[in-house]
């Protein structure tokens, strides 16, 4: 058991560096000259490193499945691994089709975010209560990641198309916009960087509160900066926390995770700072000149083809084959559980982006927003209805 | 087809038009006002006034009382209080002396008090029926069968049926001493 | 506005942009489409006519025209996108947790989220979803859907089935992809069409104009998944009609036995045995999460027994029951009989079966059972004698007891916290004795008993708790979810492309059009060129 433990997180890691490796890869292809049919060598090493690491990652999730004996996506850290991994599938597949290597710039650098990411929620294996042991868990949350996941790459054409398009010479609400975008990817590496490092100096306090009438424990992993509202402090010698969180934060541990929140935004706009305390412009300035190759038409065009390929799975991941499992483990197809909701507020957003798309011409620039909007709702879906709002769905 | 024949076509192809989607439009009011409107009062599942009691049959607790079994159709021709209480529920503890100082009154005139008790164990009642020294018939609903007929929600909840067998009143919450002698006069049958 | 006539020869109906033919721009509609503004055309619907724009002089008009935008159907889209999300902020009424402060929705919300969910509350959010102004914009997309539909289904159809393969000049020059080359011979022109063969391209030819079209069906796609969303909000309508949906709770105890509610009387279960298990600790598979977590259920079902009521149908009479399927009822794996579902949904662990009491002597501080006796908490005897010649009489029973206003009370129906007041009748005719016995509690009456009861030993039963469903409508929303799913794939991943060749003198003008994808088709393009001098198309839409 122990060893295909090991194994499994092995190849996780394995993956993880081989992603970062084909990064820097398909970084070189920008300087090469754009000829498809003679795609260059370092984009088809990028592009070799990437499926040995999507193979990886499958030996991962294989292992991670036979130790457990379920399908690893049954918590979050499963699930937002599994979908750091159908992004990979989804870029390698489109890649296939348009030959673009600047698309692989974006979309690894995305993934590994999201594996780091992962990584800092438990990542015990842990038993199936009895409303998940149902095979339509497999096949409702792989769809579901799959058809998230092509939407996601569509995300990352428009992002490159926006960082590409956008003039930098002025200041402009659009300028200001591609930054806010650019510091929430950076308040993720934020996140995994400051999680890592109190997670190696072994940091630990221990709070009691009252959570629904009974008094609980938790256990912090980073210094409270908010603490459990009406919370004591039973570790000794740490801080006491500057603030109480509000009363009206409810689910499972929601001080911690919000604390964690706070070091995260802290964490991710110190390094944002840095950042533009070296390049001395925005970030997006500073990658436009980089993007001068990749075309427009042809980004714009993944973008769209994205949704056009995501949003049928989506449906029937997130939506259809949700709504079976329901009928069938809680007697009823749909209940306004918040996921659900989420689900259908993400179906309605690219349903209209298709009909603006289709019916209205909305093409290249704001079309490329819409489809940051889209992802923005998934990553809210993934992240905030999960550790903010309670349901069904709260696992971890 | 050319010009002149396309002229000659237009106006009835624009009264179809304007009957066609005329009709579109109104099956679709009439879904949407029936969607809005069964939401409303979808809330409402209990049975209504005016409705036939349904029959039932089940076994007598009162020691105090002679019946041995209590069914609703051997009471035809009179008015009766079918009350739904359990011995744990204060307004239907409050309600019982109310009823039994009215039943000797009232079964002269032809009305029956009928107490449909909904108590797990037996045990409790007799003692509360010793207690409280009621003598109406306590028919006892072990797997609540009559409950869901009568698709009782709060407890007490109370019926008046009159002796033709038709719900006049469905009363949900406790009575008062008054207001029971009220639907009792109600349901009476005529001298 | 009349009838339009095109140059060659084809009459359209008003409000036609490109003439369904030969596709030349009607002159004096390209506003409609915004083609005065641009040099490439908007293909849209071929350039159909989709509705009048002068046609507008009735109420029933009007409305009609409305509901005919998509602006307002992504208006409606909106408006539902941004009140679902509302609806998430706090949980819905039927979230609220069973252990908060009140299930009140009145008290809950402003007692957990101040000031803001009192607004909340106030605004009816806590039941966004069946408020009747949610629904009416769930209904008013419906009608959208069917009204947009309609209204670019039939001139969508009727243009792409009356297109020619000879197009205007004017329409091929704006198209996106464009090329023109000044000489091409007739085995170059015949390797173009078998190469579109090739490409399964259907051809069809006029006088030497050649029109070459495939994936004309994913056009369709929109409307046949638009008919899929019609059928799933028809099967929401009908679930609204009582007979069509029947939703139901029931708790069922062990070893107990209960009418089905909603089966008017026809059905009883029977709580054979209620299994609740855990994962073991011990797996090492597990061990680790388990210690930090907790203990995690690992399955728990009812074992069940359906009855059928064949006897006469009176409510409450003894019921002659005959057994219809005996089965488990777990997570997952529901149980069907008649239309009936039963679905496990919950379960209860803190009701008692039975007490076993022992009396000893008071003084005894080893409190060594003189006899112990057991009471069956459903059906408590008047009294009880144990072998040593004691009689325990039962003389009060408190199933769930609770202490109200000094008097002591059964706070529910359930033996959850059961207490008793018991008179014991030692042997030898001595003086009787009360003593009041529950959980925990032991109160003697006089405080000069002699003798003590205690309690030995207890057991607890589970309450199990399903859902009862009837759902007719669920083959309708099925048969609704698969159109759908069918129209998007149909419309998502195929493509309608044509190319369009068109002689020039000597030369050929060769134009491409394609609904997505134009990758695929300029990529299509390419392959039917080789070996031939035809040219390359431009875009001529390529954004800098």
């Amino acid at each position: 058991m122990d060893s295909l433990l090991d194994v499994s997180s092995t190849m996780l890691y394995t993956a993880f560096v081989l992603y970062l490796i084909a990064t820097f890869f398909f970084g070189a292809t920008i300087k090469q000259k754009n000829n498809r049919s003679k795609q260059g060598i370092s984009g088809k090493i990028a592009i070799t490193l990437t499926i040995i690491g999507f193979l990886a990652q499958i030996v991962y999730f294989i292992t991670r499945w036979m130790a457990s004996g379920h399908a690893p996506v049954s918590n979050l850290f499963e699930f937002v691994t599994f979908f750091g991994m159908s992004l990979v599938f989804a870029f390698i597949i489109i890649y296939f089709i348009y030959k673009l290597n600047i698309l692989g710039l974006f979309a690894l650098p995305i993934a590994m975010i999201l594996i780091a990411y992962a990584s800092m929620f438990p990542t015990e294996i842990a038993p199936l209560v009895p409303s998940l042991q149902s095979h339509w868990l497999y096949i409702h949350v792989t769809t579901v990641a799959l058809g998230q996941a092509i939407l996601a790459i569509s995300f990352v054409a428009a992002l490159i198309y926006l960082i590409r398009q956008i003039d930098q010479t002025v200041r402009s609400k659009r300028t200001t916009w591609l930054e806010i975008i650019l510091i929430a990817l950076f308040l993720f590496i934020g996140f995994s960087f400051i999680s890592t490092a109190f997670n190696l100096s072994g940091y630990s306090a221990e709070f009691e509160y009252s959570f629904n009438g009974e008094t609980v424990t938790t256990d912090y992993h980073l210094p409270p900066i908010a603490g459990p509202n009406e919370g004591e402090l039973l570790t000794g010698d740490r801080m006491e926390p500057l603030f109480d969180a509000p009363g009206w934060m409810h689910g499972v541990d929601a001080a911690r995770k919000f604390n964690t929140l706070i070091w995260s935004v802290l964490t991710g706009l110190m390094l944002y700072g840095l950042t533009r305390l070296i390049l001395r412009k925005r970030v997006g300035a500073a990658i436009k000149p980089f993007l001068k190759k990749a075309k427009p038409d042809m980004l714009d065009e993944i973008s769209y083809r994205a949704v056009a390929i995501g949003f049928p799975v989506f449906t029937l991941g997130g939506l259809i084959f949700a709504s079976i499992w329901a009928q069938i483990a809680w007697d009823r197809f749909w209940g306004w559980d918040p996921k659900e909701v989420w689900a259908l507020v993400t179906w309605f957003f690219y349903a209209a982006f298709l009909h603006l798309r289709l019916s209205r011409g909305w093409h290249g620039e704001r079309s490329a927003w819409l489809a940051v909007g889209g992802f923005a709702i998934i990553m809210f879906n993934l992240i905030a209805v999960n550790l903010l709002l309670a349901g069904l769905h709260s696992y971890a | 087809m050319n010009v002149k024949q396309a002229k000659s076509n237009k106006k009835p192809k624009k009264r179809n038009r304007l009957i066609f989607r005329t009709i579109v439009l109104a099956v679709l009011l009439v879904a949407v006002i029936y969607a809005l409107v069964s939401n409303l009062t979808n809330d409402q599942t209990s049975i209504e006034t005016g409705a036939q009691a349904p029959d039932f049959r089940l076994e007598q607790i009162n020691e105090h009382n002679e019946r041995e079994t209590v069914q609703l159709s051997d009471l035809e021709g009179k008015g009766v209080m079918l009350n739904f209480w359990g011995t744990w529920c204060d307004p239907c503890e409050d309600e019982m002396p109310y009823m039994e100082s009215l039943y000797p009154e009232y079964k002269e005139k032809g009305v029956e008090i009928v107490a449909v008790n909904l108590d797990t164990t037996k045990f409790v009642v007799d003692k509360f029926i010793n207690e409280y020294d009621l003598t109406f018939p306590v028919p006892y609903d072990s797997n609540k069968e009559v409950m869901s007929a009568y698709q009782v929600g709060p407890l007490p909840t109370t019926f008046f049926i009159n002796p033709e067998r038709e719900i006049v009143e469905v009363v949900e919450g406790g009575l008062t001493l008054d207001k029971i002698e009220g639907y009792l006069r109600q349901i009476q049958p005529e001298q | 506005m009349k009838k339009i006539k095109c140059e060659c020869g084809h009459v359209n109906p008003e409000g036609t942009v490109l003439c369904e033919a030969c596709g030349k721009p009607v002159e004096e509609n390209q506003h409609i489409d915004g083609n005065d503004k641009q040099k490439l055309l908007n293909m849209r619907y071929d350039g159909s006519a989709r509705r009048s724009q002068t046609y507008n002089k009735s109420i029933v008009d009007k409305i009609w025209n409305f509901f005919s935008s998509v602006k307002v159907g992504v208006w409606l889209i909106v408006l539902a996108l941004i009140a679902s999300g509302i609806g998430t902020i706090f949980p819905q009424e039927q979230y609220i947790p069973a252990n908060a402060v009140s299930r009140d929705p009145s008290i809950y919300y402003e007692d957990q989220y101040g000031i803001l969910g009192l607004i909340y509350y106030q605004l009816g959010f806590h039941n966004l979803y069946s408020s009747w102004w949610y629904m009416l914009l769930i209904a008013l997309i419906g009608i959208s859907l069917v009204i947009c539909s309609i209204d670019r289904f039939v001139p969508l159809y009727k243009a792409l089935k009356k297109q020619k393969p000879k197009r205007h000049t004017q329409f091929l020059k704006r198209q996106r992809l464009f090329s023109e080359t000044d000489h091409v011979t007739d085995d170059e022109k015949s390797t173009l069409i078998s190469s579109l063969k090739g490409k399964r391209y259907k051809v069809y030819e006029e006088n030497g104009h050649i029109l070459a079209e495939k994936g004309r069906f994913s056009r369709w796609g929109p409307y046949v998944n638009h008919i899929g969303l019609i059928i799933i909000l028809v099967a929401a309508l009908l679930r609204m009609t009582p007979f069509m949906y029947l939703d139901e709770y029931v708790w069922v105890r062990e070893g107990e036995q209960t009418v089905i509610p909603g089966t008017d009387g026809e059905y009883f279960i029977e709580n054979k045995e209620f299994i609740l298990d855990t994962y073991d600790e011990n797996d090492e598979r597990f061990r680790e999460a388990i210690e930090q977590e907790g203990m995690v259920d690992k399955n728990y079902q009812t074992n069940a027994v359906i009855y059928k009521e064949t006897g006469e149908d009176i409510a409450g009479a003894e019921p002659e029951l005959e057994k219809v399927v005996e089965d488990e009822i777990r997570m997952n794996h529901p149980l069907n009989f008649d239309k009936y579902t039963l679905y496990q949904a919950g379960y209860q662990q803190n009701e008692f079966q039975n007490m076993t009491f022992k009396v000893h002597e008071t003084d005894d501080p080893e409190e060594e059972s003189l006899g112990s006796f057991t009471v069956d908490l459903t059906d408590p005897k008047d009294e009880y004698r144990l072998d040593n010649g004691f009689r325990v009489a039962v003389s009060q029973y408190y199933p769930d007891y609770e202490l109200n206003e000094g008097e002591p009370r059964s706070k529910t129906n359930y033996p959850r916290n059961p207490a008793f007041v018991f008179t014991v009748h030692p042997p030898d005719n001595e003086e009787p004795e009360m003593s009041f016995v529950g959980i925990g509690r032991n109160v003697d009456a006089t405080g000069e008993n002699d003798y003590k009861l205690g309690v030995q030993d207890f057991e607890t039963r589970f309450a199990s708790g399903l859902t009862v469903r009837v759902d007719h409508t669920l083959p309708f929303f099925i048969i609704g979810a698969a159109i759908f799913m069918i129209g998007v794939i149909q419309g998502m991943y195929w493509q309608h492309r044509r190319i369009w060749l068109h002689p020039e003198g000597e030369g050929m003008m060769m134009a491409g059009h394609t609904n997505k994808n134009w990758f695929g088709l300029k990529k299509d393009i390419e392959h039917i060129i080789e070996n031939t001098n035809v040219k390359m198309v431009d875009d001529q839409q390529e954004i800098e």
